[in-house]
């Protein structure tokens, strides 16, 4: 039984992230107004929603699994407060801190409308950091860190971000930017 | 300063007869003040004085020309039980209009008229709070003005900022709010909820000194003077052609040649008068019969506003002037509204090859159809008002508009 | 029957063009990417036939600029 948890918490761990960048990747799309892989923005935007959803529900798993898993030696603490694990306590604490920001990401998400956008802009430009110490978790934490397939994933999810990233910052990447005076005032 | 108020009896204070009203006292001080006008009524039954505003048919002078009354019984219905739904009272004198000096000379000569007006517009909204907001030459005045009577300690001074947008109505609550003079996205009237969600009226400084007067000598006074659908007098500054920023308090309904021979313009050599400021409308030099009401305005796309007309001489190119006023409105834009932000440089710069001449004949028609764009779609009026002023110099200057796309203007002969 | 209105913050509005995806041809792109419906400003009258559309532009706007709201008097002061 604990070897099921063991394995469960091993891949929901490596899905998620994938997820996270799918999320990532779909929300610097989002950001440049444009429609996409044949579907209209609203769609876009709401794949963007729904893959993060799912992520999330995904890591809630990773933690799960491996909370319920002896040899991880996961306590209820290390949950939510980072860097006092026992075993890799600064890896793990990665993972718990990405957790933290993954929660305030999607909570803050939900309640967009009641917060208002100030609010909710404020926290979700903290994307760019879960995403960065999420992967960090990975390598430190992943134990199968050493394997060519999760190397080769890997590779893929921050290659594709850091392409995305390089787009989100050039003059081309909002729609209509070519027409308008200059950017109103955010 | 009950002392000075003693010395004068109620008798002895007699109606200012004549056009020479907010200024009758003579001096900014406090006594010269209360030996013409008596203290203000300050005990007045708010419904009479509603009575009286309504009768007199007051209307806002701050460009807009909302019902003075409609806006204080809005505030009044809108206020709730408590110190934090009570409704506050703004008075605005920022006067971001570069062509209009009537708030700074009113601020500057009758102060006291401006509070007592103040003060009894939080009387009849039963208002807690009370500001006044505007530049920091008339906040001395009015600072000097406060220190010699006790019943207006608790008029809050807020500095207003110099520029365009800074009085409009929801960027007055912003800058009291925030620090930052910017206009407002409003879902409901600033009436039912503006400063902190209370109710909140945001009223001219000349208005108010009309409420001043009105609620001392009532609205039959009131209306003893000037037109039936422009009762009263009001303030105007007049520019151009050598005079600049003249104010006169003139009748309502005065036609335009007589404003403007007032102040010793030459009405022979005009080509134009814009009136209402930059977000009005130019009448041509041979309509200056037209009088300064709303009524008479309408043709032409123009309200008295807040007071303002500016003329034209007539060795100038209306069009050459109008490209530099579109411009300038479209850099005072406060960077917040896309279609404003855009539209207007767009509006201006199309505006701008029309008067440079020689261009397509279809060019008048797009500076048209941008005005449509961006009316009616940013926080504020801006847009609007800059759009009429566009639209407005298409239609004045139409000769000008023919001579100029065929390579000619009628001014300068080149 | 009470007539629903869809407000447009300005100072909110990116023009990202979610909403004229969901309410078109009610609400169209002008150049600059905003969203316009003729003859309308800030206000746009929704006939009930697109309140579902208007109630998902809304709930997605990016910039929570869409407000939909029963129609009274104007809203403005």
């Amino acid at each position: 039984m604990a070897e099921a948890f063991w394995a469960l918490g091993r891949a929901t761990g490596v899905v998620s992230l994938v997820l996270f960048t799918v999320t990532v990747l779909l929300g610097i799309l989002t950001r440049s107004g444009r429609p996409a892989l044949g579907l209209p923005r609203f769609a876009v935007t709401l794949v963007h929603r729904n893959v993060s959803l799912l992520a999330t529900v995904l890591v809630i798993i990773h933690v799960a699994s491996l909370l319920a898993d002896p040899y991880a030696q996961l306590r209820l603490v290390d949950v939510v407060v980072p860097f006092l694990g026992t075993m890799k306590p600064f890896w793990l604490g990665l993972g718990t801190f990405a957790f933290d920001l993954v929660l305030a990401l999607v909570i803050t998400g939900l309640l967009r409308h009641r917060i208002g956008q100030p609010a909710f802009r404020f926290v979700h430009w903290f994307s760019y950091a879960m995403w960065p110490v999420a992967v960090l978790h990975t390598l430190g934490d992943g134990s199968d860190v050493g394997k060519s397939w999760l190397v080769l994933l890997l590779v893929l999810c921050v290659g594709s971000v850091l392409v995305s990233l390089a787009w989100r910052a050039s003059a081309t990447f909002v729609e209509y930017q070519h027409t308008r005076f200059e950017e109103a005032r955010r | 300063m009950s002392t000075v108020e003693m010395t004068i009896p109620r008798a002895a204070v007699v109606p200012p007869a004549g056009v020479n009203r907010l200024f009758a006292a003579g001096a900014a001080d406090l006594a010269s003040h209360l030996a013409r006008f008596g203290p203000a009524p300050l005990g007045i039954a708010p419904g009479q004085l509603l009575g009286e505003l309504e009768a007199s048919g007051l209307d806002g002078r701050g460009g807009a020309g909302f019902a003075t009354w409609r806006k204080l019984v809005a505030a009044r219905t809108s206020a709730g039980p408590t110190a934090y739904s009570a409704p506050v009272v703004i008075a605005n004198g920022a006067e971001g209009e570069p062509m209009s000096a009537k708030d700074e000379i009113l601020l500057r000569h009758a102060p006291h008229l401006v509070l007592d007006g103040l003060l009894l517009a939080a009387a009849v909204t039963g208002a807690r709070e009370v500001h006044l907001y505007s530049g920091p030459v008339q906040l001395a005045s009015v600072r000097r003005a406060i220190a010699e009577r006790t019943d207006a300690r608790g008029v809050i001074l807020d500095e207003a900022p110099d520029y365009f947008v800074s009085g409009e109505a929801s960027a007055v609550v912003s800058a009291i709010e925030t620090g930052l003079a910017i206009p407002r996205d409003r879902r409901v009237r600033l009436a039912v909820s503006g400063l902190g969600g209370r109710p909140t009226v945001v009223s001219n400084v000349e208005t108010l000194a009309h409420v001043a007067l009105v609620a001392r000598f009532g609205a039959a006074w009131f209306r003893s003077v000037g037109t039936d659908d422009s009762p009263g007098t009001r303030l105007l500054t007049i520019s151009g052609d050598g005079v600049d920023r003249k104010v006169i308090e003139a009748t309502g309904g005065l036609p335009l040649a007589e404003a403007l021979g007032a102040v010793g313009l030459d009405t022979s050599r005009l080509r134009a008068v814009l009136v209402g400021g930059y977000h009005g409308a130019w009448v041509p030099a041979s309509d200056l019969w037209v009088r300064l009401s709303s009524r008479d305005l309408e043709p032409y796309g123009a309200r008295p506003g807040a007071g303002i007309l500016v003329a034209l001489g007539d060795q100038h190119c209306g069009l050459a002037a109008s490209v530099g006023i579109a411009r300038y409105l479209a850099g005072q834009s406060a960077r917040q509204c896309g279609p404003c932000v855009n539209g207007l440089p767009a509006m201006a710069e199309v505006l701008a090859r029309v008067a440079a001449g020689g261009g397509s004949a279809r060019l008048p028609d797009e500076v048209r159809r941008l005005a449509g764009v961006v009316t009616g779609r940013g926080a504020c009026r801006h847009p609007d008002g800059t759009a009429r002023f566009v639209l407005s110099t298409l239609e004045v200057f139409e000769a000008d508009v023919r001579a100029h796309l065929a390579g000619y203007c009628e001014v300068t002969r080149s | 029957m009470t007539r629903q209105s869809l407000h447009i913050d300005w100072t909110a509005c990116d023009g990202r063009g979610l909403c004229t995806e969901l309410l078109g041809p009610l609400l169209v792109r002008d150049e600059w990417g905003y969203p316009r419906a003729a003859g309308y400003g800030s206000d746009v009258p929704i006939p009930s036939s697109f309140v579902a559309e208007a109630r998902d532009a809304v709930a997605l706007c990016p910039r929570l600029a869409l407000t939909l709201q029963e129609v009274r008097a104007p809203a403005r002061s």
